[in-house]
């Protein structure tokens, strides 16, 4: 996983509320077998016209926007199935942060661990980034937890635990091998 | 300050960290279908790792068994997903019901129905349904891949306690009012996040009455309600359910002394309460395209309030104003992880038991497991199903989500027994009407939704 310190980018606004995993990601991704790119996949029923070309009213076809490091969302973004790969999909597209009004619980632990920092933001601050000119640009500091843009600074919030996970990039796996005695010890009185 | 009882559950589980901050919790049973599970095992595999606990986990097929004829899987991409997930149970040593395994089935139907899911355990799963085997008092709750690969090699997970709410649910239910009317009628009430950063208890007489598989819709449900964990306090509904299948704790006297331990000390334990008078409550039918676009049988569809509903209209092709029966079904769906058990399937057949079903509808009745397919057959309800004109299937996640042949076509409104209504969910262009089963057994044979609780009182 790719550590994360500052991300610099212009943004993507997709304002809609209640963003499912089922249109974030393709049903035919979800049956791949390997760790493939996801990138194509990603809002897949929005991006492309039922031609198949691309659907120049979505906002991720714009242009102007291209290679946007950072996606600005609406509530409840990532409600529904527990499908990682909707994570997957934002990150292969080249998402390093998605900064929403809030999150569903289990997307928001999938964007950790997929290395997408998710950022919780108000309603206003939100509203205010996504009315931003196409080509203005955001920094985000998760070392400092703040979101700045046009000479205004938004603080975030994150647990320790998931901003050093971020910030290092550690697998999760092998801060856990560091508590194999514990959980030895757990099943030894459990059993 | 006493503690809910999940908060007693979460306590039995912790192996490390401290109480505010993310915890490591031991999880006593994984369970593990195609769809989520392949890219987990190709991390352990490239890291050299093993599976900590493999038998306490537990593999299905489901999401893309086509429902015709399991064994003639045409689409080779899921043929592929579904030979991966052999391959690794073999190679891994956990044990699989594949397909025609007597154990086969969706996973959140048997793993109760095999008493592999018990009261007093954390169950994970790499799907958001988990939260159905919460019904047994314990925490369910499911997870993406990375948390898949985390519990195979640890069999341990990283979270952060959420904060608890009750759900007082009291009151007799009017006839024609079922289990899933209470939880539509929730999430109609209060919205499809209601719940986030919660585990919800449901409580009350109410709850106390219901059988487990209602109990288990409801919690099936939670995370239509945006909560990743709903649970219930187990009783003797619970212990008698739980008694005598496969998998059940050997002493079962000891372990039910132990699950008796498990209940909330006070209402006042939880951090927020939100109360259902279930008298009150009427057949539910989703209009729009998540599960809180739902009304009464009897209400109209609200106004366009906004950019999400005005969406929500152009897709499904209503208007405002609007009521369930005049959404033209030609297509009704019975099965899923929510509503494809044999209760179920006994309210189903009981409605359409010499009736046929109206020419427009084509209908699908899927049971949940191969268990639930034979004990079907068993009570003839595949002969009344089949006599009504619907067509009886093999088990799996069929038309839930269109992942597998089972899709229904674009434009045609589905009445459903299902848990999403999203655009796309149950096939391009689907338009999906989320009801009981009762619901939607009478708009098969209608063709358009009744208000029940006239044919039924
Ligand atoms: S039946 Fe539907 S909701 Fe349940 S596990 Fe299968 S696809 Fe998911």
């Amino acid at each position: 996983m790719e550590p994360i310190k500052t991300i610099s980018s212009h943004i993507v606004p997709v304002m809609d509320d209640n963003i499912d995993t089922d249109q974030l990601i393709s049903r035919d991704s979800l049956k791949e077998v390997a760790k493939a790119s996801f990138a194509d996949m990603l809002f897949y029923g929005q991006r492309y016209l039922a031609s198949g070309a691309k659907n120049p009213a979505f906002p991720l076809n714009d242009p102007q926007r291209a290679g946007a490091q950072i996606l600005i969302t609406g509530h409840n973004f990532g409600c529904g199935s527990a499908w990682e790969h909707a994570a997957w999909a934002l990150r292969d597209y080249g998402f390093r942060a998605v900064i929403a009004k809030d999150f569903n619980d289990i997307f928001y632990m999938n964007s950790i661990k997929s290395g997408v920092l998710p950022i919780e933001l108000t309603d206003a601050q939100c509203e205010l980034l996504a009315a931003l000119p196409a080509t203005a640009q955001v920094t985000v500091d998760l070392p400092q937890q703040t979101v700045t843009s046009a000479g205004q600074t938004f603080k975030f919030k994150i647990d320790p635990l998931w901003k050093s996970k971020l910030a290092t990039g550690t697998s999760d796996i092998e801060l856990t091998s560091e508590f194999n005695t514990q959980i030895d010890q757990f099943e030894q009185d459990n059993n | 300050m006493g503690q809910t009882m999940f908060d007693k559950l979460w306590q039995r589980h912790v192996v490390a960290g401290k109480p505010g901050e993310p915890q490591l919790l031991y999880v006593d049973l994984q369970l593990i279908h195609e769809v989520t599970s392949p890219q987990a095992f190709e991390g352990l595999r490239e890291n050299h790792r093993q599976v900590r606990r493999p038998d306490k986990t537990f593999a299905t097929l489901d999401h893309n068994v086509p429902t015709a004829d399991i064994f003639n899987i045409q689409d080779v991409i899921s043929r592929k997903q579904i030979q991966t997930l052999e391959k690794n149970t073999k190679e891994f040593g956990i044990r699989l019901a594949d397909l025609g395994d007597e154990d086969q089935g969706i996973v959140h139907v048997i793993g109760p129905e095999l008493g592999l899911t018990h009261p007093g355990m954390v169950i994970v799963c790499g799907d958001s349904h988990t939260a159905t085997h919460g019904a047994f008092g314990s925490i369910g709750f499911g997870i993406g891949t990375s948390e898949v690969e985390h519990v195979l090699a640890t069999q341990t997970i990283w979270q952060q306690k959420p904060k608890n709410m009750g759900v007082h649910v009291h009151g007799q239910l009017p006839k024609g009012v079922y289990a899933k009317d209470i939880i539509l009628g929730l999430i109609a009430r209060e919205g499809v996040a209601f719940g986030t950063g919660y585990a919800i208890e449901y409580y009350g007489d109410t709850i106390e009455r219901l059988s487990m598989e209602e109990r288990m819709s409801i919690c099936n449900m939670t995370i239509e309600g945006g909560a990743k964990y709903g649970c219930i306090q187990p009783d003797q509904t619970t212990f008698d359910y739980v008694k005598g299948r496969k998998y059940t704790p050997k002493d079962l006297d000891a372990a039910i002394a132990n699950w008796r331990t498990l209940f909330t000390d006070s209402t006042a334990d939880f951090d927020t309460i939100i109360d259902i008078d279930a008298s009150q409550l009427a057949p539910m039918v989703s209009w729009g395209t998540n599960p809180g676009m739902t009304v009464a049988v009897d209400e109209a569809f609200p106004p366009v309030s906004d950019e999400n509903t005005r969406k929500a209209y152009d897709y499904i092709d209503l208007k405002p104003g609007q009521t369930a029966p005049e959404i033209p079904i030609e297509y009704a769906f019975f099965g899923s992880c929510t509503n494809g058990r044999l209760s179920d399937l006994q309210v189903e057949a009981a409605i359409l038991k010499g009736h046929q079903i109206d020419p427009k509808v084509t209908a699908l009745v899927v049971p949940g497991s191969r268990r639930v397919k034979l004990a079907a057959e068993a009570l003839g309800l595949d002969k009344i199903f089949k006599d009504a004109g619907c067509d009886w299937r093999e088990p799996g996640c069929s038309a839930c989500l269109a992942m597998n042949p089972d899709k229904v076509p674009a434009g045609v409104h589905c009445a459903s027994t299902t848990n999403r209504n999203f655009e796309g969910r149950q096939g391009a262009g689907a338009r999906t009407h989320l009801a009981s089963p009762a619901m939607v057994a009478y708009a098969a044979l209608n063709g358009h939704f009744i208000d029940i609780r006239k044919v039924e009182a």
